[in-house]
């Protein structure tokens, strides 16, 4: 019997599914993030796994295509005819249209519920819904005091807050709340609780922790990769920033907008204590050992 | 380049004598010739792009160490501020606009000049001026430190006198937008030669026409905004200081109204010249004319509304992040179009591999991973990770340098023949074609890498564990400025000595190849042509021997 060509059809369907195969397999195995040290982190890290598994299938199918293209439709020596004259083809014009639609509206919504599940929803104008009602009194009265220390903001009520995004999911232990001050060319870490001033962060593993942040000079921003979190710290606009750290370790706090000269230098350092650890070292932040400390910054 | 052909050839009998210069002296004259004009914006732009790759140079050399340890720290702050001001406003957007557009646009539309000439030479002319005011201001006073952006308050507290020239140079550099895009938008809409439809025209005339509306629309918004920055320096008035009662989350918003339209600026007259590019050395029409042209249009509304991108973690509310979220991703579908079009235009062709297409289909690649990326940076969640970063440094040059510089390139081995007459060396050229593409990807592909796990932009020191693909990124740098050598002697050597091209090497079929090379100065010996299909390519269906195919059938084959 004569040999039949494989249908074209199928040909495209099992490269279609290689490619697919191709783009799961990066996306599930190649790991290009740092450490996952937050609870909205792993959402970051799923979000990206996906994009990273479309982008992967369209950029090599696309790529695909076209090395194709190049080789199998090269021109030959010799040959000055022309190609297929074909002007267009709205049945396949439509069709690709709605293939980047298709796949925009998916990855829309999907991090739209990402989103939504880091607390990126919240409304941030009043800092009380924000909490609902899973806040301890302890927590209540923290943030009432970080506000009296943010007076400035207008007497009546609750200050006008901007950015941020994070849930305060690890409501358990109660919000630690910190004032962040970002100055050229540093952080500096007013914990109300204490009434002391740190020159890094100290946090515990589970406790979440609200950041209110306000730069004293030019637009800095505070940004833990390994958080997956960045808010910028502006000044004239209190920003908040709320995460949960979950793995106990010492990441780098970076200053991710243009500040001045010393921009890149403009580092701190953010410590996540396991919860005992964390209490020893607020004891011993605790205002009577800085008093005898002459004020210094402790760390 | 273009000073090699005997200025007789192009100087028809009738034309009065005046008081112009003629021969090389025209191309530092004050010419009212749109192909001297765009040929001047073409060399001066080329000249400052030497200047800002020369200014990238200092930040990979500083960058090859996590130190600051090249050049001290404000001046690095001056090297990026003057790399981003220079490539932006004085090389991509006067060479994909001005130069292309000056040279093409008449020839398209069938006219002998644009619609303004005089306006036309003093929006070229306002150039030399602002970028020499730039560069100047390094040496005298010290540039302005505090990047392309100028955020207050840093740019209210960094040193004024550069600040205030850097405002004045973009000003000028702004203004001279502006008059091109009013000339544009004139000579397109009511200059087009009796006959000629607007739907016959190429498509690079509509992607100027969209470029030239977000010029004229968006650019007077950077203008009134860096107005009242100037005011804020010079006169302490409070607009954007927030110690003065200021707001500094404003000037983001209007600056970036202007800067990302600025993007599609510098972007969509690429994709214009790679839709004129791509037929002629594939032989066959450009797929899907009329939904290229929706497309532009699309592109040209949705780029106006989705600024805020910039700005997810300047403290914007929720929904001003959603609503800017999903019109940023939504532009990926109009965009789609056009490179699935591009696609199916070589599917079937017969493709010449000369250096102008393998620059075309290099700015695909490069674009279709810059739009990935870009896809992935309009989600929120995503983008406050990666925000401010080398993700976005990465991000960026896919676009502005794998997409936009590409097209240049492969634009000047399409038209030089048309500018001079003569044609480039197709082995320089690919050598050329791939230092820059090896130097390219080395150099911006692992700041994809470097933005995820922690270096942020606009550093002169970082965290020492970035410094072997630092390294390669300023490898990669060094491969893209060794890369200019082979075609800057390709274009000096070539326009004295290369071989003579004929007014149509390409066997092309829109209208700046249906005169000679160059052409004369009112573009054509008698009557302009009509030309009303412009990627006429093609062998007829029925010469093919598919007598029953439809459009799908013809798309699959090719077996």
């Amino acid at each position: 019997m004569r040999s039949v060509p494989i249908p074209s059809a199928i040909l495209t369907l099992v490269v279609g599914m290689i490619l697919v195969v191709a783009g799961f397999w990066v996306g599930q195995n190649i790991n290009l993030l740092p450490a996952a040290a937050s609870s909205n982190a792993p959402l970051y890290d799923e979000l990206f796994a996906v994009l990273f598994t479309i982008g992967t299938i369209l950029f090599l199918g696309i790529l695909g295509l076209l090395i194709f293209s190049l080789v199998r439709f090269r021109r030959r020596d010799g040959d000055s005819g022309d190609g297929v004259a074909v002007e267009g083809n709205l049945q396949l014009e439509i069709f690709w249209t709605a293939i980047p639609a298709i796949v925009v509206l998916f990855v829309g919504i999907y991090s739209y519920d990402i989103y939504d599940r880091m607390g990126g929803m919240i409304p941030l104008a009043d800092p009380h819904s924000m909490h609902g009602s899973m806040d301890s009194p302890v927590a209540q009265v923290s943030v009432r005091s970080s506000q009296n220390l943010q007076s400035s903001e207008g007497e009546a009520g609750t200050p006008r807050l901007w950015g941020g995004i994070g849930a305060a999911s690890g409501g358990s232990s109660g919000i630690l709340p910190v004032d962040v001050t970002a100055l050229q060319f540093a952080f500096l870490f007013h914990y109300p609780e204490g009434d002391f001033i740190s020159g890094e962060l100290h946090v515990k593993s589970g406790q979440t922790v609200e950041l209110r942040m306000e730069a004293r000079d030019v637009i800095h921003a505070f940004w833990v990769p390994e958080f997956r979190l960045k808010q910028d710290v502006i000044p004239g606009q209190p920003t908040v920033l709320t995460f949960t750290p979950t793995l106990p370790g010492r990441y780098p706090i970076i200053c991710a907008e243009l500040c001045g000269p010393y921009h890149g230098g403009m580092r701190s350092t953010v410590v996540v204590h396991e919860p005992e650890a964390f209490d020893r070292w607020l004891d011993s932040n605790l205002p009577a050992t800085v008093a005898s400390a002459a004020g210094a910054p402790t760390g | 380049m273009t000073l090699a052909f005997p200025p007789q050839t192009s100087q028809p009998q009738s034309l009065p004598p005046g008081l112009q210069p003629q021969g090389w002296l025209r191309y530092l004259s004050f010419s009212l010739d749109h192909k001297v004009i765009g040929l001047q914006y073409m060399v001066a732009g080329f000249f400052f792009y030497l200047v800002g790759g020369a200014l990238a140079g200092v930040i990979r050399v500083e960058l090859l160490s996590p130190i600051s340890d090249f050049v001290p720290r404000e001046t690095y702050n001056e090297m990026l501020t003057l790399h981003g001001t220079v490539m932006i406003f004085l090389w991509i957007v006067p060479v994909v606009n001005g130069a292309f557009g000056n040279y093409l646009i008449p020839f398209y539309v069938g006219a002998r000049d644009m619609a303004f000439p005089r306006l036309n030479a003093v929006a070229f002319w306002m150039i030399p001026p602002a970028g020499f005011l730039l560069i100047a201001s390094y040496f005298i006073a010290g540039a302005a430190q505090s990047g392309w952006t100028a955020y207050p308050p840093l740019s209210l507290t960094t040193p004024a006198a550069g600040q205030v020239v850097w405002i004045l140079s973009v000003l000028l550099l702004g203004g001279s937008s502006i008059f091109g895009g009013i000339n544009f938008i004139a000579t397109i809409l009511k200059l087009r030669r009796p006959g000629l439809k607007m739907m016959q025209l190429p498509m690079y005339c509509w992607a100027m026409l969209g470029t030239s509306f977000l010029v004229v629309l968006a650019t007077p918004v950077l203008a009134g905004t860096l107005v009242l920055l100037s005011f804020d320096i010079i006169a302490h008035t409070g607009f954007f200081n927030p110690a003065l009662g200021g707001n500094a989350v404003v000037y983001q918003h209007l600056f970036w109204f202007y800067s990302h339209p600025a993007v599609y600026i510098m972007v969509l007259p690429a994709f214009g010249l790679v839709s004129e590019i791509l037929p002629v050395h594939a032989r066959k029409p450009l797929f899907g004319y009329t939904t290229m042209v929706y497309s532009i249009l699309g592109i040209v509304f949705l780029g106006l509304i989705v600024w805020a991108h910039h700005m997810f973690t300047s403290g914007t509310p929720p929904w001003m992040r959603l609503f800017f979220t999903i019109a940023t991703a939504f532009i990926a579908v109009p965009t789609g179009i056009k490179f699935f079009n591009w696609l199916a235009t070589l599917w079937g062709g017969k493709i010449a591999l000369n250096s102008a297409m393998l620059f075309s289909c290099a700015f695909i690649v490069h674009f279709v991973f810059g739009g990935i990326t870009g896809v992935a940076l309009a989600q929120v969640p995503f983008d406050i990770h990666v925000h401010d970063t080398y993700f976005v440094v990465g991000h960026f040059h896919y676009i502005v340098y794998g997409g936009t510089v590409f097209v240049v390139f492969g634009s000047i081995y399409h038209w030089f023949p048309k500018f001079t007459g003569r044609m480039l060396n197709e082995h320089l050229g690919r050598l050329h074609f791939a230092l820059t593409f090896i130097g390219f990807n080395l150099c911006f592909a692992p700041q994809h890498w470097l933005g995820l796990n922690g270096m942020p932009r606009r550093v002169a020191e970082y965290d020492p564990q970035f410094t072997m693909l630092n390294q390669v990124s300023s490898v990669g740098a060094l491969l893209m400025a060794i890369s200019t050598l082979p075609f800057l002697i390709n274009v000096a050597w070539s326009a004295w000595a290369g071989p003579v091209a004929g007014d149509n090497p390409w066997r092309a079929l829109t209208p700046e190849w249906l005169t000679s090379s160059p052409p004369p100065v009112e573009n054509w010996i008698g009557p302009a042509p009509l030309v009303t299909h412009p990627y006429g390519y093609g062998v007829a269906e029925d010469q093919i021997d598919l007598k029953s195919a439809t459009g799908q059938q013809l798309w699959s084959r090719g077996r």
